[in-house]
């Protein structure tokens, strides 16, 4: 029987077609808005990502996500250090700056300055990309005056298809700074152009302050949780030390309260799942209504209730699983294509393996309600009904 | 447990025999309501009737006496509101919904009068489906119901579907379904009523060639006077109950 019910599902080509196109429409839909409201929520921890080598981000108690600089003194380094648990801290300097290119157009950067005071043995910097990042130049040339790394969207950003050359310069604040090399960066929330530079160069770039320091990057003792270090430094200094992994959320926690893009994706993933529920229910429902009769006989003709619900089940299995996959292959195929060839603007497409459960489960619902809306019929059909 | 010796002398039990009685269908006081308070309306009242094997009966009536309920409750598809109903020796007042459900798909073969078959299956598909209710594996069902469509004069239209065929071409596909699993009732609503006059004709007389048995009852509700003559007995009913049955065939000529 379960032939008979896959025939009937295929035979009537038009409400096939109509039911797999409701079910991929709203998959499609919830996964690819899921995956660029996931993505963009990434995007905005991309320096959290990017800045490897510490355990704990260390910065002003009021600091609510990365881009929130709140400068602090230079001393509460030492006070970090001073810590128990604490293995070793550095400095880091970020902020945006203005840098004025060779046409005379301004354009907003975000300066990183890594803290070259502190090496380890084989004289790398906290912070530093790992050599696979360095798509062009030498880190080494860091050291020279006025040098940054650029990272890859900005470079695109700033120059445009031009390919990357060495000896390109910008202005900050009216100060150089040379390109002596790109790397390649997460992408970002605001798709600012990213520099790398020395931390004491990085405070050049911007009108002299008191207070310089925006994070203390902090490496745990081995063997003592991350938590507790936290912990400590907090106690200690009155200070905000959260891991890596708790800052990470607790920048995305900013943006899902104080923006609205999680209402509008929000919106957006119901309404696929609405106007799925809506075009696959009313197709497999009006489906059914037309079987009526064929459903009926085969009542009358000895096939139990159970056996209904499972041929009508199945019919609905067929459809959502071919729908689901239809549709979040396509947003799938979508995220790639434009991770493929849209190089002008950086990614924001996440697709993780929650957005298949999600989606998944979204389809399931549309499918059990399109087929329990259509079961209430043929199951309720009164045994008469065949010999009319 | 039986000794071997007990069960080699026990008879030999045929379901099929085993279910076999004088009478195919009798019901004794069947009452059938629909509605309730002053909405209640009767579409059967007090019908006492008894059916032999290996006949054709017409059950015949105005419209609304009553002859679709009749043979709903016969087929297991409605309960009556009172009486009894024996059907191939068994009570189907006293059986439960699950086992009538089986009972339907063993015993009973069903022709409608808008012939219900399946639109996206192929004419042997559709003569196949009760052998597949009743758990046949395809390749041997559709084999079956090809030497049914033969009977049926089809042998040329396997592969034909619902839309490709004419209307009495579409009733023998049903004929060849009602009876590829060999049931013992067969009953039929209006088979001819959405058939012209020819075509009317080569249904009935198929269903009186292929389906009646010695061991087969066959009920055919009709409106259509012209084929009369192909009945072994006509009941007719009036206002939900039998008025008159006859079995002089010379009689049914119109
Ligand atoms: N499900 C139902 N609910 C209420 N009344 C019903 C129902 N089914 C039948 N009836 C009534 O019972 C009576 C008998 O109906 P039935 O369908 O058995 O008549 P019939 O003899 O088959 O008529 P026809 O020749 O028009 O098919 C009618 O008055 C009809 O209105
Ligand atoms: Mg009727």
């Amino acid at each position: 029987m379960n032939w008979v019910a896959l025939r009937m599902l295929t035979g009537d080509k038009a409400k096939y077609i109509g039911i797999v196109f409701g079910v991929s429409f709203a998959a499609l839909l919830m996964a690819q808005q899921s995956a660029i409201f996931c993505g963009l929520m990434r995007n905005t921890t991309s320096q959290i990502q990017d800045l490897e080598g510490a355990d704990i981000w260390v910065m002003d108690k009021s600091v609510q996500f990365v881009d929130d600089i709140k400068p602090m003194s230079e001393n509460r380094l030492l006070r970090v250090r001073g810590v128990e648990g604490v293995a070793w801290a550095v400095k880091l300097y970020k902020s945006v700056g203005r840098a004025k290119l060779a046409d005379g157009t301004f354009q907003q950067v975000i300066l990183l300055g890594l803290d070259y005071d502190n090496k380890d043995s084989q004289g790398r910097v906290v912070g530093q990309p790992r050599p696979e990042r360095i798509i062009a130049g030498n880190w080494d040339d860091l050291e020279q005056p006025d040098a940054v790394f650029l990272d890859e969207f900005g470079w695109r950003y700033l120059f445009g298809d031009t390919p990357y050359e060495p000896g390109r310069s910008l202005e900050i604040n009216n100060k150089r700074a040379n390109i002596v090399g790109m790397v390649k960066c997460k992408p970002t929330f605001q798709t600012f152009p990213i520099l790398y530079t020395k931390y004491s160069q990085a405070i050049q770039y911007n009108p002299p302050e008191p207070k310089t320091l925006s994070f203390i990057l902090v490496k745990a003792q081995d063997g003592v949780p991350h938590e507790q270090v936290c912990d400590n430094i907090a106690k200690q200094t009155g200070m905000k030390a959260q891991t890596n992994d708790q800052f990470f959320w607790t920048t995305i926690q900013y943006y899902m309260e104080r923006t609205g893009i999680p209402i509008n994706f929000g919106i957006t993933v119901f309404l696929g799942f609405v106007v799925g529920c809506a075009i696959a229910g009313q197709t497999f429902y009006l489906f059914t209504l037309e079987n009526l009769k064929q459903f009926g006989s085969l009542k009358a003709m000895g096939v139990s209730n159970s056996r209904i619900i499972g041929m009508v089940m199945l019919q609905a299995l067929v459809v959502g699983l071919i729908g689901y996959g239809l549709g979040v292959g396509g947003a799938a195929g979508f995220g790639l294509f434009f991770e493929t060839f849209v190089k002008s603007t950086p990614p924001a497409f996440y697709f993780g393996w929650q957005i298949l459960v999600i989606s998944a489960v979204a389809v399931a619902v549309i499918i059990t309600l399109s087929a329990a809306m259509s079961l209430k019929k043929v199951l309720f059909l009164e045994a008469g009904v065949v010999f009319r | 447990m039986s000794s071997v010796q007990e069960v080699a002398t026990r008879p030999i039990r045929n379901p099929k025999s085993e279910i076999r009685n004088e009478k195919s269908v009798s019901l004794k006081n069947v009452t059938k309501a629909f509605g309730v308070g002053d909405a209640k309306t009767f579409a059967l009242r007090d019908v006492t009737l008894d059916l032999p094997y290996g006949e054709l009966v017409l059950l015949v009536g105005q419209s609304g006496c009553g002859k679709t309920t009749l043979i709903s409750i016969v087929a297991g598809l409605l309960d009556p509101t009172a009486g009894e109903v024996e059907v191939l020796g068994q009570n189907l007042t006293k059986m439960g919904g699950s086992r009538k459900v089986r009972f339907r798909g063993d015993n009973i073969g069903f022709i409608f009068q808008q012939y219900n078959l399946i639109p996206s299956l192929n004419a042997v598909e559709n003569a196949c489906v009760p052998l597949l209710i009743a758990g046949w594996n395809r390749k041997k069902a559709l084999e079956k119901a090809g030497h049914l469509l033969e009977k049926v004069g089809l042998g040329n239209r396997m592969k034909s579907y619902a839309n490709q065929l004419s209307g009495g071409q579409q009733q023998r596909v049903a004929i060849a379904r009602a009876l590829v699993h060999e049931p013992k009732l067969l009953v039929c609503d209006e088979p001819t009523a959405a058939l012209d006059a020819a075509s009317g004709r080569t249904v009935m007389g198929l269903i009186r060639e292929v389906a009646v048995q010695p061991d087969r009852a066959v009920i055919v509700v009709t409106h259509d006077s012209r084929v009369y003559d192909f009945g072994d007995r006509i009941v007719s009913m009036n206002d939900g109950g039998i008025e008159k049955i006859e079995t002089d065939r010379a009689q049914f000529q119109h």
